[in-house]
């Protein structure tokens, strides 16, 4: 188990307990965090798990992938640490892991 | 008394999930007649058949329902509504009474009765289970017959070449997706699994198959073709019945109102089975999207639990096929006017469709920054100099109003 935490746009923090081999995404949505709908599950379709990674911890995710990139190219909200959540694998590294959600997603 | 869900599909999930998210303390029962708890659906036909496991199967983990009070009840049949009681009869005769009740019965694959049609070898794509037969059978140099060019159909076709099986298709119609598309996309996908080596046979009905005891070949009229297995993706049927029995109305689905309310009070419908009114495409629709089912399933949620909210969504979907990631955004039909922008040889290009001016579809190939632009930019005037240069952005084309 890695610990994450989610802050919502509002401030409010979410600290989950995630489970190594699924995804960011997936921790969100077991722990009923608001705002992640991954309505695609999980096949970098929708872009509806859009988060900011904390920039400390933004190059320990990995960086974002092509599909990633082009989805997310269009969205107003895009930050320089923008990923889509259901592309990031939880991992032992990742312990502590902070990610911020925007107001709204795409 | 319990909040009682009949189904335990993609929109029965959201709808324990989105109950908990808006304050819900009271139980949930989950009734489905799979042995599952809810899982994706569209990863069957992609991922998850082609072996790839890198997204997780399941929608939320065992212990989520467990955690939030929800009692899951799988190999659980739903048998009959009684929406004067306020009851659910299940299998075995058992009562169980709902405050509110959600009706997530999704659909069923449309079955062949035609001659040969109980051979064995003969498979559909519905369920989990029905996609780990489907695996067990797929073996590389093995023969597969594919009924029905839509996408389940062209997906599965994708994936068993690229096992290296010999694959067929055949579609009774003159073109492949021929129900959900244009022509042109048609013959795109058409000439798409035709270079990698999939026959495609169109015009071509099925008559009925042969074997002895396992299918041998498939008959469509005078011909023969020979296959070591089929199989069969000709639609499917939303499972109205237990509504209809109840007196609950329908027509083309469970009908529902803008808040997912059926004509039964305290009865609502979500998803597959469900017909509602779309008010930004003025019709009524039945949707087969888990937008749709995951969308409906959260209007349901926040109406149980008094609030005000209704559903109002551009529809949306995606088909993956080889390196090919289709995203379609509303419906082309609806236009009257279609722009390519991009290049079709390279697989990478979008069909823009405009009614009166105003985009009201996309087809997206290896493009999602167009289909993100299709969403963003529903209903909006364009200007159509420059709609063909993909390398000009949508939003940079939106005409004042
Ligand atoms: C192979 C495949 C690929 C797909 N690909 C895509 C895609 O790429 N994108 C997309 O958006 N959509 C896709 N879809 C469609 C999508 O999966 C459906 O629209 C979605 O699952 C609908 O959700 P639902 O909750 O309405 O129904 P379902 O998910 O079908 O769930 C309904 C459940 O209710 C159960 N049930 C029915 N009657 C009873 C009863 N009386 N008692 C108890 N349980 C009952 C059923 O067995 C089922 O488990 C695909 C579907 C399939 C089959
Ligand atoms: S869940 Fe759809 S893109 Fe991440």
């Amino acid at each position: 188990m890695t610990k994450i935490t989610f802050v919502k746009h509002d401030g409010e923090k979410f600290e989950v307990d995630a489970e190594n081999g699924t995804s960011v995404m997936n921790a969100a949505v077991d722990n009923l965090v608001p705002g992640i709908d991954a309505d695609c599950g999980g096949e970098c379709a929708c872009a509806t798990c859009h988060v900011y990674v904390d920039e400390t911890w933004f190059p320990k995710t990995g960086g974002t992938n092509d599909a990633e990139e082009a989805i997310m190219s269009l969205n107003p909200d895009r930050q320089e640490t923008s990923r889509l959540c259901c592309q990031v694998p939880v991992t032992d590294e990742m312990e502590g892991l902070v990610v911020r959600l925007p107001e709204f997603q795409f | 008394m319990a909040i009682v869900i009949i189904g335990a599909g993609q929109a029965a999930g959201q709808a324990a999930a989105s109950l908990r998210q808006e304050g819900s303390d009271e139980e949930i029962i989950i009734l489905g007649d799979e042995p599952h708890i809810p899982y994706s659906r569209p990863l069957l036909s992609k991922e998850y058949l082609a072996g790839h496991e890198s997204a997780r199967l399941y929608l939320r983990a065992e212990k989520f329902y467990t955690d939030k009070n929800v009692t899951m009840r799988t190999n659980t049949r739903a048998e009959k509504i009684d929406t004067a009681a306020k009851t659910v009869t299940i299998e075995g005769g058992e009562v169980i009474e709902y405050s509110n009740l959600l009706i997530a019965t999704g659909s069923r694959a449309r079955i062949l009765n035609i001659k040969g049609s109980d051979l064995g070898g003969i498979f559909y794509l519905r369920t989990l289970d029905d996609v780990d037969a489907i695996k067990d059978a797929m073996a590389p140099g093995k023969k597969v017959v594919i009924v029905g060019g839509g996408y389940i159909g062209l997906e599965v076709a994708s994936v068993a070449q690229t096992n290296g099986m010999d694959v067929t298709v055949l579609e009774a119609a003159d073109r492949i997706l021929q129900r959900v598309t244009t022509p042109e996309m048609s013959a795109f996908y058409d000439n798409l699994h035709t270079s990698r080596g999939v026959k495609v046979l169109t015009n071509t009905g099925v008559s009925g198959f042969e074997g002895e005891g396992t299918v041998t070949h498939v008959c469509c009229g005078d011909a023969s073709i020979e296959a070591d297995m089929v199989i069969v993706g000709i639609g499917i049927i939303a499972n109205t019945e237990l509504a209809s029995e109840a007196g609950i109305e329908c027509d083309n689905g469970i009908t529902v109102d803008e808040r997912c309310r059926t004509s039964a009070e305290h009865v609502y419908a979500a998803g597959d089975c469900a017909n509602h009114p779309n008010p930004i495409l003025g019709r009524r629709l039945r949707l087969e999207s888990v937008p749709n089912a995951a969308d409906q399933a959260r209007v349901v949620a926040a109406n149980i639990m008094g609030k005000d909210k209704t559903y109002a969504a551009v529809p949306w979907f995606w088909s993956d096929q080889y390196d090919l990631k289709l995203q379609m955004v509303g419906f082309s039909a609806d236009g009257d006017t279609q722009v390519v922008r991009g290049d079709k040889s390279e697989n990478k290009f979008s069909v823009l469709y405009l009614k009166d001016g105003a985009l009201v579809a996309v087809d997206a190939v290896n493009c999602p920054a167009d289909f993100m632009g299709g969403k963003a930019l529903y209903g909006k005037k364009l200007n159509q100099d420059g709609l063909s240069n993909p390398d000009i952005p949508l939003k940079d084309l939106v005409l004042s109003e």
